[in-house]
């Protein structure tokens, strides 16, 4: 029978050679191997300090958008709630009151806007779905945390900061 | 026997003490950081600039660790385990000679704790009660698993003594003495006892490896497939005194080869340095320096090779390291019999 890849490799036992046997010369190889490494460049990155630059396309932390006038994108139709696999976005809904034009865009918004951080999994979908283009992954890698509270990000650490 | 020769002793001793337990304690870090270097990775660097201040760190861990002495243990037994491991891994730095005698105030001041004509012996005979240590500390836990582990390891260290005996043996028919002191002061120069015994010195520096619980022979302890060995049940700083021993342990047993093969505190062109002060504080830099190498070849090694299967160890001491300790020493004669060294 043909084996299916071209990568098979018969293998057969055939008794060591005195040089094999005695497996100092191989020692010495090993040894030498180890010391090439001990001299090679270190790929490690000193994380807290240094960063590694993300790609493009990277999801990291969402962030909700402001427009250009600094009011808020979200209208809390509650289509990312709606697309999320993982369903770890709950959103409260509330009706814009006269005077709240420059903080709002639409008449309604997310009163509260919650994602549990540790139910997502940065899969982009609610990016995907949202229509006025108020939600992005565009944010850091997730934080660790001591208790699970700190991981229920509310509109507080998700909303980005006014630009002035 | 005056006051100054007992001032001078002590100095002595608690300097050696001193130096072979920082050397003890920073070879823990060196491990650790060149473990990282032959991995391609950095090793610990968050205590202190470079990852310095590890070992203290450590240190502060295993003194405030919960100290656990398991209920149906010996509990004297139990202490006088790593005790006793302790204790023998610091006293063979007694018959070392660190360097050449020093004029200072006066009196001529050996550095050497104790010039004993029996050296060799003595190191033998405390490197075998360090077996005493493993066997005490699996026996008095009382879990079947630390006993299995120590009968283990103290069938490996006697196996092993018996190969490193014989390949001495060689060396000690060439020098003709067993002063460790007289064993360096006839390298003197280049003339290094390696270079006539090269097969003796392969021989004891695998038992070496085997004696000190180092990879490829580490089985007592082990720990990718057993977790522990004998200190399987210890904690807090009982635990770390069974780990300390065995950095001492290398580094003694690096003494003890640089000192027996690799010519001690000899280096080349000694004889022309004029004062003999600083000739003889060379010495001592020269010997530490052969001593650490010696120890980063322990290191390079545990981070190469891997583990023997118990059989292929017991096959390698018995069939093979042996019988080859014994034609050794039969080329030995052969070559005093023919050039007369």
């Amino acid at each position: 029978m043909n084996s299916l890849t071209n990568r098979k490799k018969v293998l057969e036992s055939k008794q060591m050679n005195f040089w094999e046997r005695i497996y100092l010369p191989a020692i010495i190889n090993g040894l030498s191997i180890t010391m090439k490494h001990f001299f090679k460049k270190r790929t490690t990155i000193y994380y807290p300090e240094e960063k590694r630059t993300f790609s493009e396309n990277f999801r990291g932390l969402h962030s909700l958008k402001r427009d250009e006038n600094g009011a808020e994108r979200c209208t809390a139709c509650g289509l990312c709630a709606l697309s999320c696999p993982a369903e770890a976005i709950t959103m409260t809904a509330a009706e814009r009151k006269p005077g709240e034009e420059h903080l709002y865009r639409e008449e309604k918004y997310a009163s509260v806007y919650e994602i549990n951080m540790l139910r997502c999994i940065f899969c982009g979908f609610c990016e995907e779905a949202c229509p006025k283009a108020a939600i992005y992954l565009d944010g850091d890698i997730a934080k660790a945390g001591y208790i699970r509270d700190e991981f229920i990000f509310g509109k507080d650490k998700l909303t980005e900061p006014v630009i002035k | 026997m005056d006051i100054a020769f007992i001032i001078e002793k002590l100095i002595l001793i608690s300097a050696i003490l001193g130096i072979s337990l920082v050397i003890a304690m920073y070879t823990t870090l060196a491990e650790r950081k060149f473990a990282g270097f032959f991995q391609d990775r950095v090793g610990p660097n968050r205590a202190g600039p470079w990852g310095l201040l590890q070992p203290l760190a450590d240190g502060v861990k295993l003194f405030t660790k919960e100290e656990i002495i398991p209920t149906n243990a010996n509990t004297f037994l139990f202490v006088l385990g790593p005790s006793l491991s302790m204790f023998t891994a610091c006293i063979t730095t007694a018959v070392i000679p660190w360097g050449q005698d020093l004029f200072l105030f006066g009196r001529q001041i050996s550095l050497q704790v104790a010039d004993i004509n029996v050296g060799v012996l003595y190191v033998f005979g405390v490197v075998s009660l360090g077996v005493y240590g493993v066997m005490i500390g699996g026996w008095a836990s009382n879990n079947k698993f630390s006993l299995l582990a120590a009968v283990r390891s103290a069938s490996q260290n006697i196996s092993y003594e018996i190969a490193m005996g014989l390949s001495i043996i060689a060396l000690l028919m060439m020098t003709g003495t067993l002063s460790l002191r007289e064993i360096s002061e006839q390298q003197s120069g280049m003339n290094w006892n390696v270079f006539y015994q090269p097969l003796g010195f392969l021989i004891f520096m695998i038992c070496s490896f085997a004696e000190t619980n180092r990879t490829p022979f580490d089985l007592p302890e082990c720990e990718t497939e057993l977790v522990g060995g004998h200190h399987t049940e210890y904690s807090s700083m009982k635990l770390g005194f069974y780990l300390f021993a065995e950095y001492i342990n290398m580094f003694v047993s690096s003494a003890i080869m640089a000192s027996l093969y690799f010519g001690g505190y000899n280096y080349p062109f000694m004889h022309l340095i004029s004062n003999p002060n600083i000739a003889a504080l060379l010495g001592v830099a020269v010997f530490f320096t052969k001593i650490l190498l010696f120890i980063f070849f322990f290191i390079w090694v545990r981070w190469t090779v891997p583990r023997f299967r118990y059989d292929q160890l017991m096959k390698l001491g018995w069939k093979v390291l042996i019988p080859l300790a014994i034609v050794n020493i039969a080329l030995t004669g052969a070559g005093i019999l023919i050039f007369g060294k």
